[in-house]
């Protein structure tokens, strides 16, 4: 239909709203990756100090969200990489994960006085952490600068948790662990080692402390109930790796099976080819989009000569002499719909000869140490309650984060819960209630310098993920010390850094600036924008210059346009950032202004960010 | 202008088209005109029509003058042929190269300045000897590359940049055209892809000479308050009589034309153009009508806009001269230039 100026001008009923942008969600979720991350690591602008070659800088920025960037740039999950909007736009996302290693490694020498400081006087407030985790870490490392005295601790020898335990020096050498758990310790932070805390009543009754963190983790490898069970070369993946870090298991079998296929599974298949095993192999019982591993874990495990076994559901331990010979499976075969599975059958059924079988099908949480009278609620799976924004238990001066908290996560969530539980310890114990806690604001600042001039590298750089160098598959296995990967070379980054696309800088329209004359809309690269007559949601989607088929993708939606009554939409799905839009616009309706989300930690007080006002260079 | 030049990295789902391209495979060269120009709206909208006529990018020839206007056949096609003339001298040579090669794709893009002064000439004679070939005129009231003077389309009465009020009586390509005889003659606006896009597409699909005059604000030196040619004016002034809908060959005409007050054109090469008359009475096939009716809104101050006029029937440039239905280049040496002997035949004809 032609658009006539009648038929423009009548707004119709169910016209979409204009989009609030005032709401810091909305800019917030634009940064794709910061949206995604756990702790809202602020990536972009990190990315921009790594390439400008100021790494200590992009080190301390990393730091200020997830404590840990040198652990991070390793071993996180990274949850930002798939939501990346360079792996929408191209294949590959940017390597964000590597880029905060290459801030951690290159670094230098010269950040101890940029690091958080004991402070000068204690408050007299006393916080015990159980456990010597990333979130109890966490904790400490915001609580103690504000004057409160924390004491760790950990039944294990050495603190890092699962991090020191379980995730093999291979992938996290010793020395980034201790570096990066000496900064918090140094905080005046008291680590008590080899001291299990065996019951909660006790230490409550002792009344030493204001508040207790639990963050101990969610220390139960689930057990195989099969037959055959109870023979001693079967292992119990996490207890295996443990006794393996620790240095009590230094050998393995020549033919190894491990049971299950997430992220345990990989570490410890990796682990066996370290301890002399010819054979390893791992047992799926799903297809492979099923498989809970990362790629990139089972990528580096293939590249090991691992073998990744599909379709195979254990029945039996085969055992000759006490001892497990060899597993029984079933051959499985599914029925999928799309990515469910509706129907399975078994096929044959299958004996494969081991010697030695790793169980790695996960884990649950377990506290035998905490009665059940403690004035901590427990739920009927017996976990405990804990309110998921201010992790605070049933009793007011317990909390709870990391594994213990919400079960087996990963390291970046256990930083995020540390976070919020230390804000919710630090209300509670200044009489403030912790669910009426400071929330995020985004601050927005023109990039604009001149008629051609931003302040931000805007051109898109055509360039493909940059790999990572690997130590060469005969020298890794010499020592299981030996850390796989080498990091980004300085030139490495620069170029990994030049695809980060500044998704926090912002394209900020102001209606009614807007004399609809398309140049933006003739210019956008990847046809992002248009003018469309107002309608509901699917209407306006339907109406839009290129197809926008990821509803999760938020559309902006203007205000209507003083000639036409028409609205300006944009698509934030495929947005390059480059602004071009705002350069091509006559009347300066659209302008690119860096976004800075600010994220309530403990000493939010001190912080100087006020709600997203907006100011322009 | 832009100092960054546009990626090459592209939406994955843009639509394509028969060829297998995207409407990003049409682009040309960066604009340098200023931001917000009507004619890089218009350089968008020959884009998106060539695309979507799935028109190959090598059978087509761009052709243009002097002017802003004429500059931006560098910003799209980057495979097609190309040609900037002299000031208002691109008519001759679209004369010349059609007259070399009927096969290829015509495409000229002119000014107001650059078609109704200096070359307001040969642009009559280009539709006199109804050259097949799409005449676009971005109409922008003034000489945009000057900067600024009012061109030979400025109305009575529109105030230039700096307040001088224009007081000579406006030259309208429109009308002339349909005077002249020329069988497609619409009028469009560069804010106004809708109505442009399909206008752009059947143009390039009729057999004969094709004018569009579009009005194009030039945003640095007609956009302001007081002119008749700035995007508000345009907007508030323009009432599009017929709009035209184009249908590809074989393809099903999809909307629903229940009012009564549409009607089909077949052209040459099969496809079709659905009129939609927003008035009943006006008949788009009839010079006559058509004149009267732009006279009697022009007096009104308002602008009509939409396809204004076709006719089927006249002839074009190579019916009347009887010319040989192969391209120049394609024929035989000897037959093109047959030697002396047959010029000797030819002359003593004469005799
Ligand atoms: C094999 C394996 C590999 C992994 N790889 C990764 C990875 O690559 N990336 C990633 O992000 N995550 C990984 N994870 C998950 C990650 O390690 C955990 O999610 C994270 O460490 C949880 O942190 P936390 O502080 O909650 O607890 P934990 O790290 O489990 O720490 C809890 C600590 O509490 C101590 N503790 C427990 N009970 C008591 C008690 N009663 N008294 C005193 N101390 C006690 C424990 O000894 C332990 O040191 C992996 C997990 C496993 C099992
Ligand atoms: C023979 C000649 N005379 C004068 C000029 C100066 N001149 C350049 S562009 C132009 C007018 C262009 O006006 P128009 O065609 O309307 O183009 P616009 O820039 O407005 O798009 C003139 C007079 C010239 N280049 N050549
Ligand atoms: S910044 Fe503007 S021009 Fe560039 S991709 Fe985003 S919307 Fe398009
Ligand atoms: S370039 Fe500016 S004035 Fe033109 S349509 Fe876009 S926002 Fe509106
Ligand atoms: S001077 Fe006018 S016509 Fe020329 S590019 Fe600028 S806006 Fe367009
Ligand atoms: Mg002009």
């Amino acid at each position: 239909m032609p658009e006539t100026k009648a038929g423009l001008r009548a707004a119709p009923p169910a016209a979409m709203q204009a989009t609030d942008t005032a709401d810091p969600r909305y800019y917030h979720r634009v940064v794709d990756c910061q949206w995604a991350c756990p702790t809202h690591t602020d990536v972009p602008e990190y990315i921009r100090l790594i390439a400008q070659g100021r790494f200590a800088d992009a080190y301390l920025l990393n730091r200020a969200s997830n404590v840990f960037p040198g652990i991070l740039g390793r071993v996180c999950d990274r949850p930002c990489e798939p939501a990346c909007r360079r792996g929408r736009v191209e294949d590959k996302p940017v390597a964000i994960c590597r880029l905060k290693r290459v801030a951690a490694d290159l670094k230098g020498t010269g950040i101890a006085d940029r690091l958080p400081k004991a402070p000068a006087r204690l408050n007299g407030k006393r916080i015990a952490c159980i456990g010597a985790g990333p979130a109890s870490l966490t904790v400490a490392n915001d609580l103690a600068p504000l004057g409160y005295a924390v004491t760790i601790f950990e039944r294990h020898g050495a603190p890092g948790g699962l991090m020191r335990t379980n995730i093999p020096s291979f992938r996290l050498p010793q020395s980034v662990l201790d570096e990066e758990i000496g900064v918090i310790l140094d905080l005046g932070v008291s680590l008590k080692l080899g001291a299990p805390i065996d019951s909660l009543s006790r230490l409550l009754a002792e009344g030493r402390f204001d508040a207790i963190f639990v963050g101990s983790g969610a220390p139960k490898g689930k057990d195989l109930p099969l037959p055959g069970r109870q023979a001693a070369n079967v292992h119990i993946g996490i207890d295996w790796l443990e006794s393996v870090a620790f240095g009590h298991t230094g050998s393995i079998g020549e033919r190894v099976l491990i049971i299950g296929v997430g992220n345990t599974a990989m570490d410890c298949c990796r682990t066996s080819m370290r301890l002399g095993a010819k054979s390893v192999k791992v047992m799926a019982r799903k297809p492979r989009s099923f498989f809970k591993a990362s790629d990139w874990e089972l990528e580096d495990a293939e590249e090991e000569r691992v073998e990744i076994v599909v379709n195979h559901a254990p029945t039996a331990f085969v055992l000759d002499a006490g001892r497990v010979v060899g597993m029984r499976f079933n051959r499985m075969e599914y029925d999928l719909d799309g990515t469910r599975i509706v129907a399975e059958r078994v096929v044959d059924e299958v004996t494969i000869p081991c010697d030695e079988v790793i169980l790695a099908i996960g884990q649950e949480n377990a506290f035998p140490w905490i009665e059940r009278d403690a004035g901590v609620e427990f739920d009927r799976w017996d976990r405990p309650v804990v309110d998921p924004l201010t992790f605070q238990s049933t009793r007011p001066d317990v909390f709870f984060g990391g594994d213990a908290a919400q079960g087996p996560k990963n390291i970046i969530w256990a930083v995020e819960h540390g976070h919020q539980a230390a804000l919710s310890i630090h209300a509670y114990l200044s009489g403030l209630a912790p669910a009426d806690r400071p929330r995020e604001a985004v601050r927005l600042s023109s990039r604009k310098m001149g008629l051609h001039e931003w302040a931000y590298k805007n051109d898109y750089a055509p360039l493909e993920r940059r790999l990572m160098p690997h130590v060469s598959l005969k020298e890794r296995f010499k020592k299981i010390s030996i850390e796989v990967e080498l990091g980004f070379t300085p030139e490495q980054a620069a170029q990994e850094a030049q695809r980060c696309l500044n998704c926090d800088v912002q394209t900020v329209f102001e209606a009614p600036q807007c004399i609809e004359c398309d140049a933006c809309i003739d210019i956008c690269p990847v046809d992002c924008l248009t003018i469309a007559t107002n309608g509901s949601e699917a209407e306006v989607r339907a109406r839009l210059r290129a197809p926008a088929l990821d509803p999760s993708q938020p559309l902006f939606v203007s205000a209507p346009l003083k000639q036409t009554g028409r609205i300006m939409v944009k698509d934030e799905n495929l947005c390059l950032h480059c602004g071009l839009c705002a350069e091509r616009c006559p009347t300066a309706a659209w302008d690119m202004q860096k976004s800075t989300l600010h994220w309530p930690h403990a000493d939010y007080g001190s912080s100087t960010c006020h709600s997203h006002e907006r100011k322009t260079a | 202008m832009t100092f960054m030049s546009k990626p090459k990295v592209a939406h994955p789902d843009l639509p394509r088209n028969a060829l297998g391209l995207t409407r990003r495979d049409y682009e040309g060269a960066n604009s340098t005109l200023c931001a917000g120009c009507g004619h890089d709206s218009i350089t968008a909208a020959i884009i998106e029509a060539c695309w979507a006529n799935a028109v190959e990018p090598h059978t087509v020839v761009k052709l243009s003058g002097i002017g802003c206007s004429s500059k931006t056949t560098a910003y799209f096609l980057s495979g097609a042929h190309g040609f900037n003339s002299v000031h208002g001298r691109m008519p001759s040579i679209a004369t010349g190269a059609n007259a070399a090669n009927r096969t290829l794709n015509y495409i000229g893009v002119s000014g107001d300045g650059d078609t109704l002064s200096i070359g307001l000439g040969q642009f009559c004679h280009a539709i006199r000897r109804n050259l097949n070939m799409v005449y676009i005129i971005e109409n922008n009231g003034v000489y945009g590359l000057t900067k600024g003077q009012f061109s030979a389309s400025a109305d009575i009465g529109s105030k230039a940049k700096r307040g001088e009020v224009n007081r000579q009586p406006p030259i309208d390509p429109v009308q002339l055209a349909i005077t002249l005889g020329a069988s497609f003659v619409a009028r469009s606006f560069s804010g106004d892809k809708a109505q442009l896009v399909p206008l752009l597409r059947a143009a390039m699909r009729h057999n004969g000479f094709a004018l569009i005059d579009v009005i194009s604000p030039c945003v640095t030196f007609n956009d302001h308050e007081g002119s008749t040619r700035s995007y508000a004016y345009a907007r508030e002034h323009s009432e599009e009589a017929v709009h035209a809908d184009f249908v590809p060959f074989a393809s099903e005409i999809a909307v629903d034309y229940a009012d009564g007050a549409a009607q089909t054109v077949t052209l040459h090469d099969g496809s079709r153009i659905v009129l939609r008359k927003v008035d009943a009475d006006y008949d788009p096939s009839d010079p006559g009508v058509a004149l009267d009716a732009i006279q009697q809104r022009m007096r009104r101050g308002e602008v009509l806009t939409g396809l204004l006029h076709i006719g089927q029937d006249a002839e074009d440039i190579h019916a009347l001269g009887a010319t040989p239905d192969t391209p120049l280049n394609a024929i035989a040496y000897e037959s093109l230039s047959p030697g002396g002997d047959a010029l000797r035949r030819v002359l003593e004809s004469f005799r």
